[in-house]
């Protein structure tokens, strides 16, 4: 028996053809990929790439206008480091950007919850509460600009009428007050975005989840703590992640209202590169001001990209 | 456990009425499966029942309590919905606890609870899985964990296996019974499938368009159907009906528009010449020999190994018949098929009411 086995003639191997480097890189899948990919990738470099590294470069140079300037090293940098209106910036702007933020999701959160519930004219107030994005920037900031007007001001206005203030007040004549004033300015904005972005997301809850949980005897409470909550995770660190880095970038609304002012109290990172660079003409010391941005964006994008990695109840990979 | 009184129950969605007075007792314990034809009101009812819809009208009872009004978290209902409603974001041991961990149950206590549930349904090794990684079967016997380690008054099933396979849903059905049979606890169970129905229930209700049109043990709905309704509803496959008129003088029987004469073993009182319906189940059918009977052509023959089903044609009209033996027929032969008279149904032409 087992010697005729191993007399049999060995099974005749199937030739397949070598294929020439050329043929592989025609049909190879991953090289396919990357043929595909190909045009994207100029794009990227030719919008992204190229500009993100011009101002890089521009960082290290003293670059005036009118002259391309020449390599400096670390200088810029030293310099802004030490700069008092720069460390204000930075602080206007993570103050800016945490406390718009911290709102922006506490308010958009409470207005998804709401819209989500049945009542009437649903459809029409949603599409209501997106207005304040579809208006350009400039104009609900010219508005802003008017409500907030020292003299004209339709709040101290209608506060004055109530006989609840005496004077008028000076909304963006004040370091404070022009802080909250622009921050109520961007979170009026922002708004809109995150509680759609969150309906959106409640929508995909499905109603028979709430059900069972009220069944089970969950509370409202209870079932928002342990079922809306949880499942609406990823779907938060997505437009929270776009929502922080709107407002660190922020230039329009700033630009309009108070243009940094007053003294510097307002002033962003944003604007004040563009006011030493574009305004002031020091070219290389405004591209190092945004280039010194990256790191916070970098830092925000990582924190959101580990709350975003997909949940495990997500995946579905093995538990092992 | 209690027992559980739907009375003259409505409901309406905008100006629809959708369940139109259904009244059900269930006493404690017992096992109620509600059967009827899609969009009948079945889930409709055991919402209701759950508290998830509103009653339009009437009262249902849990124990000595009206709960019209009683908040579906306090009804102490456990509920099997036909889509599972797993918490996509909890373990499966976490699923079968939440309602244990909402009632700040002792951390140890709820382990236990699941344990012991999980052991019952097989899902022990299971217990650290998310519902995403399970299979379908897996994902209904949570579902039903989650309604057990609760210990409810009452269990509402809606269609619970409708999407598992064959070989599952018949494990399943065997699962459903042997827990009813040791926890005792009052059951509705809502199903699409006849044997389920036959199978598992104390008691049948059939349902059509809002209302009960019989309730009473599964066997005899299937002797004794009230109604046409009934009678083509319960059975699979279904009774056929033959349409003709009484003969009560002489032999009694249906004479048929062709000729043909169905047997009875008695015709009802005063009814020459009635225009009537002849019900007759495919199983309660012979082949050929003697006696009265209707000519029939053979139109499809499927053997299934355990009996032979035999599609014939009578009349323009398409009629079942099941035999034990293995008859070799071919469609288009010509045969005789002899109803039982004594397990013949007669059913009003026109009311559709049993004579
Ligand atoms: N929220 C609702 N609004 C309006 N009509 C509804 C609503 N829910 C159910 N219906 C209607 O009520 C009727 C009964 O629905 P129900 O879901 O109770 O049927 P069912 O007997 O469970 O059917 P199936 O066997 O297909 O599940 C259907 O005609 C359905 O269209
Ligand atoms: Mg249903």
């Amino acid at each position: 028996m087992s010697d005729t086995l191993a007399g049999a003639p060995p099974r005749a191997a199937i030739a397949i053809p070598e294929l020439t480097a050329w043929q592989a890189l025609r049909t190879n899948r991953n090289w396919l990929g990357f043929w595909f990919m190909l045009p994207a990738i100029a794009f990227l470099v030719l919008f992204l790439v190229y500009p993100l590294g011009l101002g890089m470069w521009l960082s290290f140079t003293d670059a005036k206008i009118g002259s391309a300037g020449k390599f400096v090293g670390l200088d810029n940098y030293e310099w802004i480091i030490g700069d008092s209106k720069f460390q204000g910036a930075v602080f206007n702007t993570l103050f800016y950007t945490f406390v718009a933020s911290v709102i922006k999701f506490a308010v958009g959160l409470y207005l998804a919850l709401l819209l989500n519930e049945n009542m009437p004219f649903k459809a029409l107030i949603r599409a209501l509460i997106l207005i304040p994005f579809i208006v350009p920037t400039v104009l609900s900031a010219i508005a802003f600009w008017w409500i907030y007007d020292p003299t004209f001001s339709i709040v101290s206005w209608s506060l004055r009428k109530m006989g609840w203030i005496s004077g008028n007040i000076n909304f963006l004549g004040d370091a404070w007050n022009s802080r909250w004033s622009v921050i109520f300015a961007n979170v009026w904005r922002g708004v809109p975005f995150i509680a759609i972005t969150l309906l959106a997301g409640l929508q995909t809850v499905s109603p028979s989840l709430y059900e069972a949980a009220t069944l089970d005897g969950a509370t409202r409470w209870q079932n928002f703590r342990h079922i809306t909550y949880p499942l609406l995770t990823p779907i938060i660190a997505v437009v929270m992640t776009f929502s922080v880095l709107f407002t660190f970038t922020d230039f329009q609304l700033i630009k309009v209202l108070t243009n940094g002012g007053p003294a510097g109290a307002t002033e962003l990172m944003a604007t004040m590169s563009y006011n030493t660079a574009i305004l002031g003409g020091r070219i290389g010391e405004g591209a190092a001001i945004s280039t010194a941005m990256v790191p916070f964006l970098l830092g925000a994008i990582m924190i959101s990209w580990f709350g975003l990695q997909r949940r495990k109840w997500q995946s579905g990979e093995n538990n092992e | 456990m209690a027992s559980v009184d739907i009375r003259d129950v409505r409901k309406s969605f905008g100006t629809t009425q959708i369940i139109k007075g259904v009244s059900v007792p269930i006493s404690d314990g017992e096992f109620v499966v509600l059967v009827g034809p899609s969009g009948c009101g079945k889930s409709t009812l055991l919402r209701m029942v759950a508290g998830l819809e509103n009653i339009t009208g009437g009262t249902i009872s849990i124990g000595d309590r009206i709960v019209n009004n009683v908040h579906p978290k306090e009804r102490d209902i456990a509920m099997v919905f036909q889509n599972y409603a797993l918490y996509p974001h909890m373990t499966v041991g976490d699923n079968m606890g939440f309602s244990l961990k909402l009632r700040n149950t002792d951390k140890a206590l709820i382990n236990e609870r699941v344990q012991k549930a999980a052991g019952i349904l097989g899902l022990q090794s299971l217990l650290e899985r998310f519902p995403r990684q399970l299979s379908g079967g897996q994902r209904q016997r949570v579902a039903m964990g989650r309604a057990i380690v609760r210990d409810p008054q009452v269990f509402l099933f809606d269609e619970p296996l409708s999407n598992l396979d064959a070989k599952l849903r018949v494990a399943m059905r065997t699962e459903i019974k042997e827990l009813h049979q040791r926890l005792k606890t009052t059951t509705v169970y809502v199903t699409h499938d006849q044997i389920e129905a036959m199978t598992m229930a104390d008691k049948i209700v059939v349902m059509h368009d809002g209302i009960v049109e019989q309730m009473g043990a599964p066997l005899d709905l299937y002797d004794r159907p009230q109604n046409q309704f009934v009678a083509g509803f319960i059975g699979s496959p279904a009774m056929n009906f033959l349409t003709g008129t009484v003969t009560a003088n002489g032999t009694a029987g249906v004479q048929m528009a062709n000729g043909a004469h169905l047997p009875l073993a008695k015709a009802p009182a005063a009814s020459e010449g009635r225009p009537v319906v002849y019900g007759i189940r495919p199983e309660h059918m012979e082949l050929g020999g003697d006696g009265p009977g209707v000519e029939a052509e053979v139109v499809v023959i499927e053997p299934t190994g355990s009996e032979t089903q035999l599609v014939a044609r009578v009349g323009g009209q398409d009629i079942v018949a099941i035999f034990r033996e293995r008859h070799q027929l071919t469609p288009g032969q010509k045969i005789k098929l002899r109803p039982r008279a004594d397990v013949a149904h007669l059913f009003d032409k026109e009311t559709g009411k049993r004579l």
